[in-house]
């Protein structure tokens, strides 16, 4: 009942503000900041979608890919074997180093530390060094030449922290008495991470799994010199071929088939944003479970 | 027995895996910086760092990085300007003003904002924001469309969710006693947001700022198709600039030899702009922490 009292109505706020102005000015610049950066999202999203969907024609999924019906199929089996192969370097990697520092390091020892600080440090790295070191080190120095799989090494580096630590914050939340009880019942220090802890941290894993699969779709800078931007369904993981992201960026920039890059952007779009959306929702089944 | 050697065997799996990013590190140091450290020698680190001439396909050749290097910096400041305080004035209506039903929409957007790929941002930035500014402000201002302006508008918005998001979250962890004091002093609801609640959250503002930074100095796609990308010292904010990773990806196509390792170091310098970037964010986060 309180809450009544202390309700101000509509007429009140008015009031306040023709005596006080300046607060008025405040209120009115955070809404109008907000009004922006909504819109800005709309209207890109909106834009996108109104000017892509009329040309999502048959044949930009048509199974050949010609210079005339820039088709994506090739691009889209593509951005799936990217996918594959850079999770199955950076999965195992990510969720086995998440469980050395969770579960076996000492807190704050020097190796933790020093794990920490590199995976901070890989975070900040722009997409565009992962690719001038994958070209330099994957292409050139193990002479792998542009592939796919020179392509799924260096964007295994790019997304390892953020496996690394969402993992790490999926073990943290498991209660420490489900290991204990595990102890107790007379399991190993293996079983117990492997069937109990693993086990109730897996929707934050795969929310984190889940994040890393929307930037390898999205990428680009990282995978043009490690990759190749062919137009062409490779034949094995050391041949060269272009991702979505790539073959979307070739069309926007060619200038040629600026329709077609506008329907490329929407499935791009849909992709990537669905993709997040499931992350979301494994993140919240985490926290309800 | 055989358990037990699993156990010590998977613990050496563990700890091999968790030495995978020092190792990452260490190697993308090593390969970078023997890749470009001797083309700085040779073309002399003075000249490559302040030369103002870059032509590498002319005899001889010109290897000066410095438009490029303003060129980031021009674009980086300009979407600090552009996204800093749509961002932080934002963060302050999702953490204080935005009602509840609202924030349940506000907030995946927000998180939809970031996901969006670079690529995507580019292209709109490419077939919307640069015939904006080529008809729109081109009548007053000159340029054809592509200029450092428009880059700084398009990673204004790149850098929202990064600002929005650590702003956020920095502004909620104040204790609501600041706000609660303010209020009982008189204050209303704005100014004791504003003066009380926001002041005692700049080191978590600052964080996101750096952060911010760190993203717009290290976008690539979404600069090159709206920058212009011309390779000489920014005249005006409406003209073409080139950064430090246009730079990177327009050339390293056909570069070779003296060209090409030019072209590793300027990766470097870019790289080392980062380590500047984190190392001011490692001190700052612990400033706040003590």
């Amino acid at each position: 009942m309180s809450d009544h009292i202390n309700r101000q109505t509509w007429a009140d706020k008015l009031r306040a503000y023709r005596k006080n102005p300046f607060s008025a000015f405040l209120f009115l610049l955070v809404v109008l900041s907000a009004l922006i950066t909504f819109a800005a999202l709309l209207f890109l999203i909106g834009h996108i979608l109104i000017r892509g969907i009329p040309h999502l024609t048959p044949s930009l999924f048509a199974w050949e890919h010609t210079s005339a019906n820039v088709s994506m199929t090739h691009a889209l089996i593509n951005t799936i074997s990217m996918v594959g192969l850079a999770l199955l370097i950076s999965g195992p990697l990510g969720i086995f180093s998440a469980i050395y520092l969770n579960e076996y390091a000492k807190r704050g020892s020097r190796l933790m530390n020093v794990v920490r600080m590199t995976a901070e440090t890989l975070s900040g790295i722009p997409s565009i060094v992962y690719g001038l070191f994958g070209l330099l080190f994957f292409v050139t120095y193990l002479g792998w030449s542009f592939s796919l799989l020179a392509g799924a090494f260096t964007l295994s580096i790019m997304v390892l922290p953020l496996i690394m630590r969402t993992t790490e914050e999926a073990l943290k939340a498991v209660p420490d008495s489900y290991r204990e009880g595990s102890f107790a019942l007379g399991a190993g220090k293996l079983r117990t991470i492997f069937k109990i802890v693993l086990g109730s941290a897996v929707p934050g894993i795969l929310a984190g799994i889940i994040l890393a699969i929307g930037r390898i779709v999205g990428e680009t800078a990282a995978l043009i010199y490690t990759a190749g931007t062919v137009a062409q369904l490779p034949d094995n993981v050391m041949s060269s071929g272009r991702t979505l992201a790539i073959h979307m960026w070739v069309l926007a920039s060619e200038g040629m088939f600026v329709n077609q890059a506008y329907a490329t952007a929407v499935v791009l779009l849909v992709i990537v944003v669905g993709i997040n959306a499931l992350s979301g929702l494994a993140a919240k089944k985490l926290k309800k479970g | 027995m055989a358990t037990k050697q699993l156990e010590g065997f998977m613990k050496y799996v563990f700890m091999m895996a968790a030495l995978a990013s020092i190792l990452a590190v260490a190697l993308i140091c090593v390969f970078l910086f023997a890749g470009g450290i001797p083309a700085m020698i040779e073309i002399g680190l003075f000249d490559f760092l302040l030369g103002r001439q870059w032509t590498p396909v002319d005899t001889p050749p010109s290897f000066g990085i410095l438009p490029m290097v303003m060129g980031s910096l021009y674009v980086t400041l300009g979407a600090i300007v552009v996204g800093v305080p749509i961002g932080v004035l934002t963060a302050v209506f999702m953490s204080h003003f935005c009602p509840p039903f609202l924030y349940k929409v506000l907030k995946p957007a927000t998180q939809l904002l970031a996901g969006i790929p670079s690529v995507v941002y580019g292209f709109f930035g490419l077939v919307v924001l640069v015939p904006f500014v080529r008809d729109h402000m081109g009548l007053i201002f000159g340029g054809n469309g592509s200029s450092i302006f428009t880059a700084s508008i398009l990673l204004g918005i790149m850098i929202l969710p990064t600002i929005i998001g650590v702003s956020e979250a920095a502004i909620r962890a104040v204790p609501s006693s600041y706000y609660e004091g303010a209020v009982a002093l008189g204050a209303s609801h704005e100014r004791s947001v504003f003066f009380a609640v926001v002041p005692a959250a700049k080191s978590g503002i600052l964080t996101s700022v750096i952060l911010g930074i760190g993203r717009a100095i290290g976008e690539t796609m979404a600069v090159i198709m709206v920058a212009g990308n011309q390779a000489r010292m920014p005249t005006g904010l409406f003209r073409g600039g080139r950064t430090l990773t246009a730079n990177i990806v327009m050339e390293m196509g056909y570069a070779a030899d003296l060209h090409r390792a030019a072209l590793i170091a300027t990766g470097v310098i870019l790289f080392v702009f980062i380590l500047l970037i984190n190392l001011a964010f490692t001190i700052l986060r612990r400033r706040g922490r003590s």
